[in-house]
Formats: structure tokens, sequence, C-alpha cells
């Protein structure tokens, strides 16, 4: 139950007032800028952006020095602004083939056409603190550089799907479902638990992600080919009366290679399971599609083994970090009247225990 | 999609050019603004982006982006249509006056175009070559004498 209270708004102004200046922190110190945000913490900015599930680097930046660097408190002040915006329309399906890539691995085929990309990876790197990025002024550091080829980089799934060896996907032009439109429910197709998954929280999703590793509905997944970089976005145009660019997303996707499915009358083929994200986030990628996989037991005729990632209310009833955290976090707020119902039956309770002993000693 | 004729296939073109280009680029290399009516006054808003399943099943919906449009006519009435990317009302204003420029079939707007095609052509290129040099050439060590 809650009921209003009054005479907390001097504590509160005072209270948000601090908080302006704590988030400033020192003024000795230079304040931050978007542009230094956007730049420089730009896998910060990109996770704000999945999982506020807005695409735009400025607001993400913006939300992020508002919120302190906390970014799921950064994720719901992007929530909380897409929702004033007005709705435009819906893109074309994104050709992720036609991707400008910055990186692109696959564990699955040493030798693939288009070739392995490493781009800007953390991979390979020691994991040593580096002391020289303590120090400022340091000459500004440049890649290196080699002629492009313009060989295409198909995704190295097709070329298995050309040999029968794949699952086949249904291709359809179906309105998907939106759980920002209509609330999600169960049972859930695979196009809501995507859409759910790719806003999800990343933590929360990996751990889901590990457990299957760790055999809680193990699924065999080999990463058939992940890939990072640009792609462009359309849209049909009404006036127009035809599609145009509006402009270019970073995405990053994970496709991965599972063992069989088949029966009696169906050779066996691998299984797939499909990650997407806004911006460079390979973890979750990787982990949205392994979760992806585990949740498609029942589609692919396998064992309910009652594995967490199997469990799709489970997962997609608990991988918001918005709705978690506002559900946790308001049991702080006051409920003074729900505990004081709590201490009047929890009085009677002691009183009618302690009743019979007292009638006892008598 | 009915076949696009050439003059629609060249307005797609430069309207998804203009929806990429940088803001303060474009002001820079377009500071002049045309005498112009404005019919739909620069609106921020949203547009879903879709993904496929497994890159080429069913659509899903991967989350929102921010876009921009405007629709303006110049003086003889000819229109320009924009939607950029992000909330750049300025970027949406120009983009729509440009497109209506070249609706017009004016000589100047087709140079800042140019401009800022050739600097997408580089900056795509650029990067192009970054991937490049991080690709991975495999050889295989040969162990053994025959």
């Amino acid at each position: 139950m809650y009921v209003a209270t009054k005479g907390g708004e001097r504590a509160i102004e005072a209270a948000h007032a601090w908080l302006a200046e704590e988030r400033r922190g020192d003024p000795a110190v230079p304040e931050l800028s978007l542009a230094q945000i956007r730049e420089q913490m730009a896998l910060a900015v990109n996770r704000v952006m999945a999982e506020g599930s807005l695409f735009d680097p400025d607001l993400a930046a913006l939300a992020i020095k508002q919120a302190r660097g906390d970014l799921i408190e950064a994720i719901f002040l992007i929530r909380a602004y897409r929702t004033t915006l007005p709705r435009f329309g819906a893109s074309l399906p994104i050709a992720t083939e036609d991707m400008a890539i910055t990186r692109r691995v696959s564990a699955t085929f040493k030798d693939i056409p288009g070739g392995q990309i490493l781009g800007p990876t953390f991979d390979y790197t020691h994991r040593l603190l580096d002391f020289k990025l303590a120090a400022e002024g340091a000459p500004v550091p440049t890649a290196a550089c080699k002629p492009a080829d313009a060989n295409p980089a198909p995704h190295i799934l097709a070329l298995l799907d050309r040999d029968e060896l794949m699952e086949p996907l249904e291709h359809s032009d179906a309105t998907p479902p939106d759980l920002t439109r209509e609330p999600l429910e169960m049972p859930a197709e695979r196009a809501l638990r995507l859409q759910a998954l790719t806003r999800g929280d990343e933590g929360f999703v990996l751990s889901m992600a590990y457990s299957t590793q760790r055999g809680y509905g193990r699924t065999h997944a080999f990463v058939g080919e992940l890939r990072i970089g640009r792609c462009a976005v359309e849209m049909d145009i009404p006036e127009l009366g035809f599609s145009v660019e509006i402009g270019e997303v970073e995405l990053s996707e994970c496709e991965t290679v599972n063992q069989f499915t088949g029966s009696k009358t169906e050779p066996p083929q691998f299984t797939r399971g499909y990650g997407l994200v806004f911006g460079q986030n390979e973890r979750k990628a990787i982990s949205m599609s392994l979760v992806d996989r585990a949740l498609r037991w029942q589609e692919l005729g396998e064992d309910d083994t009652g594995a967490p990632a199997q469990d799709a209310e489970f997962v997609l009833y608990h991988c918001d970090n918005i709705q978690a955290t506002g559900f946790l976090e308001h049991i702080k707020l006051p409920h003074y009247v729900d505990f004081q119902s709590e201490l009047e039956l929890i009085r009677r309770l002691r009183r009618d225990a302690k009743a019979p002993q007292q009638e006892a000693a008598q | 999609m009915s076949k696009l004729t050439p003059q629609q296939d060249a307005r797609r073109n430069r309207m998804g050019l203009l929806a990429r280009a940088n803001p303060a680029r474009l002001a820079q290399i377009m500071p002049e603004m045309p005498k112009h009516n404005v019919l739909r006054a620069p609106e921020t808003g949203a547009v879903m982006v879709r993904g496929r399943t497994g890159a080429s099943g069913a659509p899903f919906n991967l989350g929102e982006m921010t876009v921009t449009r405007c629709t303006l006519t110049l003086e003889d009435g000819t229109v320009g249509h924009a939607y950029v990317q992000g909330r750049d009302k300025d970027h949406a204003l120009r983009a729509a006056l440009l497109d209506a420029r070249m609706e017009h079939g004016d000589a100047e707007a087709s140079k800042v175009l140019e401009t800022l095609r050739l600097e997408e052509i580089a900056r795509r290129q650029k990067r192009a070559e970054k991937a490049a040099a991080t690709k991975v050439e495999f050889f295989t060590m040969v162990r053994g004498e025959d």
C-alpha cells in the first residue's frame, strides 16, 4: 500500500543539489565533455545504446555523464527519453551481409572468403595495466593501414547452408511483435525473444549463456561467425514512394553453429543461435546467440532439462535491468503503512503464542 | 517495389548521403540558405530498426534510432525532403533544402553533394584499410622432411 507523505521536499531539493555537486566532482579537475565520453568511452556508450534500445551516441554520452557513470541509471534515462519521441516507422530489415566490416572472425573455418579480420580487439592483449595511459599528452596512436581488397565477405553459415548442413531459416517479411508496444507475453515467439535479449542486461545474458556452457542446458556452440561493422538503415518513405537510407548503425552480429537436429525421415543438420546488438559489443552478441539457442529447445524437439537458460519465462522476465532495478529499488521507498500492519500482526502472533504459556503457568 | 526511374534513384542516393553526412561539415560547405518555405518543420522522432533472425530469416525489432525529418519548398514550389540520422534540426533543414535544389537542377548544390560523396568514400576507404591491416595471414609450419 502506498500513501502520499509530505515534508521531505526541502531534504529532496538539498539531496539533488548535493548530487549535482558530487557529479561534477572536484572543480579543479576539468569537466568531461560529451565528445570525450563519446570518443573515449565508446564501449560504455555502446552498452547504453544497446540496453537503452536507442542508437544515438551523443544522447548515450549525455546519459552517462548525468548518471555519473552508472550505466544502468544511464540506460534508464535513455529508456525514459525514447518514450517522448514520436515513432516515424520501422526500417527495412538490415542486410548484415553488406556490413562495412571492422572485425570478423570465425572459430569454425580458418580460410574463409573475405578473410579473418581482427579489428580493434582486446583479444591477444596481455591485460596488463598500461601506465603510459596514466600520463596525459602522449602522442596520438595511429593504426596500421593496408590496401583493402573489395572481396565480398559472405556469411559463413550461408556457405554451410548451401550444402544443406544447416537447419533452414524461414525467410519472411512478417511484421514482428514489438515489446515496447505490447506487453511481453508467453509463449514468446523467437522474434520477441531476440528483441528482449538484445536490450537485456549484458551481465544477466552473459551469465545465462555461461550457464549453458557449464552444462545447464548445454548447446555445444561454435562461433560460426562474429562480425562487427557499420550497416545502412533503410526505410520506406511514404511521401516519396520508395525507400531511402536514413543513416548507419554499428552492429555486432554472432551466428553460432550448434549440435544437431534431425529425425528418422530428416538427415541431421546443424542448428543455429543468433545474436545482434547495437555497437561494438561482442560479449553481448555471443551471449545472446547462446541464450537464443538454448531457448529453442522446444521447437528443435530437445528435452527440457529444467535449466534456467531453457526457461523462456525466467530469462525474458528477468533480463531487463530497468524493470529489475525499478522493482528492486522501490523497496527502499517508504512502506510505512505496509510495515505498520506487519508490526501489528507480529505483536498479535506473539501475544497469542504467549497466552497459552501464561495460562499454563497460572 | 517497382523499378525506380533514374531521377528517383539519384534522389534516393543523395538523401542517403545527406542522412549520413556530418551536420557540422554540411553547414560548413553549404553556409547559404536560399529562400524557402517550410512545409513540415524539422521534427525529431524514432525509427524502429529491424534485423533478421539468423541474418536472413524472419524480421525482429532490434531497437530504435533517432531521426529528424523536414519538408520544404523553394520559392518556385519545388519540394525537398529530408530524413537524417540524429537530432540535429539544422541538419534536416539543410538536407531538405539541398534535395529541393537538386530537384530544381542547381549546379552549386550538386558540387556540395559531390564533396560529401568524396569525403565519405575517403572515410570508408580509410576504415577498410585499417581493417585490411588486421587481416590474418595464416601460414602452416611444415614439420619433417619429405
